[in-house]
């Protein structure tokens, strides 16, 4: 119980990140990915204040071998490069600044009610599920 | 070029919000805070498994309903792709983020943190991409 508790908070805290640094805006995210028109670099330092925080975290906790409420730590096993995470990567891209969301920010903005996010979540899943079964 | 709507204030303590609760999930339960794992991995998963992953999609979701709700202001929102353009990128994202593994927080935030070679590239191919597309649609379409 405990467990689902702090996963819930941190996703309640994630989201507010999001909605703070306005990842949650589409303009936004295609604003910054418009490098050669009008740039808001913005979402740049969304990204530093994440990467600031979780780097020294990511170490800190490492130090004590195990995690609080957890017994090992999941370290991403992968280290090969290989085509589907390059391909993946730049298929996702293009989704990405096509609609001008990602998949977290999709999540929270759902909540604002808007039908054209859920449709875009459910598609989301949908190419989730599909390529899943697929690779299986 | 130009700088337009900057706002580097609110970007940093929403950046450092994000990289917060991602060590939440890294220090208590060793976890990766990477959505698209998070949440494609929830569908087949069993018990406790499970139990955290709807958890933290629901922290999520309710973050956004509370926001509306409760500080419309503070919500920022505009969206121009209609329904069948926010279909197909809602695809892509899918199809993508599942053959790479991963997406802006999975590879993005926590990758890049760990220094991972293949967050690394995937955050590049990504950033690139998105760079084309967004060209292309604004510039030449």
């Amino acid at each position: 119980m405990s467990r689902a508790l702090i996963s819930l908070l941190c996703g309640l805290i994630f989201g507010v990140g999001l909605i703070v640094g306005q990842m949650t805006n589409p303009a936004k995210v295609i604003g910054f990915l418009d490098f050669s028109g009008q740039w808001d670099p913005s979402l740049a330092f969304v990204m530093a204040g994440a990467v600031a925080v979780f780097s020294i975290a990511y170490r800190l906790a490492l130090r004590r071998h195990v995690p609080i409420f957890e017994k090992k730590f999941l370290i991403p096993g992968k280290t090969r490069l290989d085509k589907p995470l390059i391909i993946g990567s730049l298929i996702f891209g293009v989704g990405w600044g096509l609609a001008g969301f990602c998949p977290g920010p999709a999540i929270v903005s759902s909540g604002f009610g808007e039908p054209r996010v859920w449709a875009f979540v459910v598609a989301m899943l949908a190419g989730m599920l599909v390529t899943r079964a697929l690779r299986r | 070029m130009t700088i337009v709507n900057f706002t580097p204030f609110s970007a940093l303590v929403g950046g450092a919000l994000i990289g917060l609760a991602a060590a939440g999930m890294w220090w208590l339960l060793g976890r990766i805070a990477g959505v698209s794992s998070v949440l494609g991995n929830a569908v087949g998963a069993k018990g406790s498994d499970l139990m955290w992953r709807l958890a933290f999609i629901g922290g999520l979701l309710a973050a956004g309903i509370v926001a509306a709700t409760m500080f419309p202001d503070a919500v920022h929102f505009e969206m121009e792709s209609g329904y069948l353009q926010a279909v197909a990128a809602g695809l892509l994202v899918g199809i993508g983020t599942n053959l790479g593994g991963g997406c802006t927080s999975g590879h993005g935030v926590c990758g890049v943190s760990r220094l991972s070679v293949r967050s690394l590239v995937a955050t590049g191919a990504f950033m690139a991409s998105g760079f084309v597309i967004v060209f292309v649609m604004r510039h030449l379409l």
